[in-house]
């Protein structure tokens, strides 16, 4: 059965007929040969997941983007509805700029070494024989810490009195002052993200490697003597699908799951400290009571992740269908 | 085969330093004395103080209101972790099931309306659901810090996957056997989900375990602080201090850590299963 076909098909249909199966929950393609065809019980399974969802994922999204649209008054005596003003504050503020600015400079920087320190680690580990279970297991486990144990225990590395980076920094003759020198806290930031996030690369490109089959490795290593153009040529395009799956959640994981890191690290005081814009809008809220301004910046967060989770499904999907 | 240089060797020991060895210093350190670490800095050997250090992080009563022990936050952790690995499990098993098994109204909209749920990670609607849950009363209790967390799709998105490969035939023989959906689920489907659920079990445990935002605004009453909850604490006591209690700092950070590291360590060859292909 070819791909092509059913395509075009697909594109035809109208959004009325789209809408009518999903009002008769029948699709083009049914998951099942076989179903059951019951009214009541599916409800009965389906129901308390339902039920969370509603309540705790749309009920407080849908009130996001409405409490964006009105100032609410601090001392909690009712709110003005002020249209998009909340959002061109954030967009107009210097501050708001500048985080946003070190959000992808951070991004950027820690999804970089992250990736290519965890393809490094995993590629050698594929290769050795030789206590290959007792380097994987080491470097694995440091994917359960949480990322607020790995801020602690960052901080303890950069502390001013006795953190062994600040002695090495020292050493060369640099300050280190994590916590009060803008940049050397993005080092901190960036160091610990980085160790927090290597194993989990690493699992996932260990995974990918050991999927490439060995009649492929032995015709390459019959084509080549050099193992960077083994590695160029075959191995690398073999993991391209895992890469960019892994670059996305990446990118997700930098902007969302830095938080603990970030808070232990900055420690509520952001004065000329660097944050994510994550960060920005928990302080505004909580911190600074600006809900509305809260609000108006978790829905450009919003759209900023409903577009990098889009990217990342319509690549799941073509995996599951051509990998 | 490929040959072996030593290079390979001394990167992957490079990165073992590297990632391993901030976990060590910490478990050693955590057996020195404050007043040790604040000259000497941080140990790579064990120290004598490690009893009294666990003992007073684990019994002492601390916080504001005096109630607070390292055990309790332990307790509560546990309850937390396991809380959420057996609450996605059955949720997230159940819907699937529905999704997958039956021919019913709405069920693509449903479907649509669960995944979208990926969409928005908890971060970026921390202030309304704060506001939801003080409207709905769930502030400081155990299911405000476990059912808000229920309402992401992974575990669905997972279990469909693994629904959607089992072959068709076992439902026909069932239903030539006459059993009905409620039995098919528990007596077919549920045995059959064993290793996935375990799988499952161990990446969501860790997850709920090491949940940190939603804890820090869920729970004003120390009662119910988890360890992650009680790192920022103990952090919020430093400021001020001559010499910081860095010894009980360590000693709470290793209680955070050991849990789920010796999960992960453990049952290594069935978290990465579960990880690699959920594709989380």
């Amino acid at each position: 059965m070819t791909d092509t076909p059913l395509r075009i098909i697909e594109t035809e249909r109208t959004l009325l007929a789209r809408f009518r199966e999903w009002w008769s929950g029948e699709t083009a393609n049914p998951v099942k040969r076989v179903q059951f065809d019951r009214p009541l019980t599916p409800w009965l399974f389906i129901l308390p997941q339902m039920a969370v969802v509603v309540i705790f994922f749309y009920w407080p999204s849908v009130q996001a983007v409405t409490s964006s649209f009105y100032i609410e008054d601090p001392f909690g005596f009712g709110s003005t509805f002020v249209g998009l003003e909340n959002y061109q504050d954030a967009l107009n503020s210097s501050e708001y700029m500048s985080t946003a600015a070190f959000t992808a400079f951070f991004c950027i920087t820690v999804t970089a070494l992250a990736l290519g320190l965890g393809l490094l680690l995993a590629v050698k580990a594929d290769k050795v024989i030789r206590g290959a279970e007792t380097y994987k297991t080491l470097l694995i486990s440091v994917y359960a810490i949480a990322p607020p144990v790995a801020g602690l225990i960052g901080m303890m590395f950069f502390d001013m009195h006795m953190g062994p980076f600040t002695q090495i920094a020292g050493w060369f003759g640099y300050e280190l002052k994590v916590g009060i020198n803008y940049w050397d806290t993005a080092i901190a930031l960036i160091t610990i993200s980085v160790w927090k996030q290597i194993p989990y690369n690493f699992i996932f490109f260990l995974s990918g490697l050991q999927s490439v089959p060995v009649s492929v490795r032995e015709a390459a290593l019959i084509d080549t003597k050099s193992g960077w153009r083994r590695f160029k040529d075959v191995t690398l395009p073999l993991l391209a699908p895992t890469a960019f799956f892994l670059l996305i959640i990446n990118i997700t994981y930098t902007m969302f799951d830095t938080f603990p890191i970030i808070d232990v690290i900055v420690k509520d005081k952001p004065a000329n400290n660097p944050m994510t814009l994550v960060y920005k809008v928990y302080l505004d809220g909580f911190k600074g009571n600006d809900i509305g301004g809260s609000s108006a910046q978790s829905v450009i967060l919003m759209v900023v992740v409903a577009l990098l989770t889009v990217l990342q499904f319509r690549f799941l999907e073509r995996r599951v269908h051509y990998g | 085969m490929q040959k072996i240089k030593p290079l390979d060797h001394l990167i992957l020991i490079l990165g073992v330093l590297f990632l391993f060895v901030p976990v060590l210093m910490t478990l050693m350190s955590s057996t020195h004395g404050a007043v040790e670490i604040h000259s000497g800095g941080l140990y790579i050997t064990p120290g004598s103080d490690g009893a009294a250090t666990y003992a007073k992080v684990l019994t002492h009563r601390g916080g504001f209101t005096g109630d607070v022990t390292g055990l309790l936050m332990l307790t509560n952790s546990l309850i937390m972790g396991l809380g959420f690995a057996i609450g996605k499990i059955a949720l997230s098993m159940m819907a699937a099931y529905a999704l997958v098994y039956f021919r019913f109204r709405f069920a693509t909209l449903l479907f649509w309306m669960i995944f979208a749920t990926l969409l928005l990670p908890l971060e970026v609607r921390i202030m309304p659901s704060y506001q939801v849950m003080s409207t709905l009363g769930l502030l400081n209790t155990y299911t405000g810090l476990i059912v808000p967390l229920l309402a992401s799709a992974t575990g669905t998105f997972f279990f469909r996957q693994f629904f959607k490969s089992v072959p068709d035939e076992l439902l026909e023989a069932a239903r030539i056997d006459g059993a009905g959906p409620i039995k098919f689920f528990i007596d077919v489907l549920v045995p059959l989900s064993k290793t996935m659920m375990a799988a499952i079990f161990i990446i969501m445990f860790i997850y709920g375990w090491n949940q940190y935002l939603w804890p820090l605004l869920m729970t004003t009453d120390e009662s119910f602080y988890t360890l992650m909850r009680g790192i920022k604490s103990i952090l919020q006591v430093w400021v001020g201090s001559q010499i910081p209690d860095y010894n009980e700092a360590f000693a709470l950070a290793v209680l955070a850590m050991v849990p789920p590291v010796a999960v992960v360590v453990i049952f290594q060859r069935m978290f990465i299963k579960g990880l690699t292909e959920s594709d989380k």
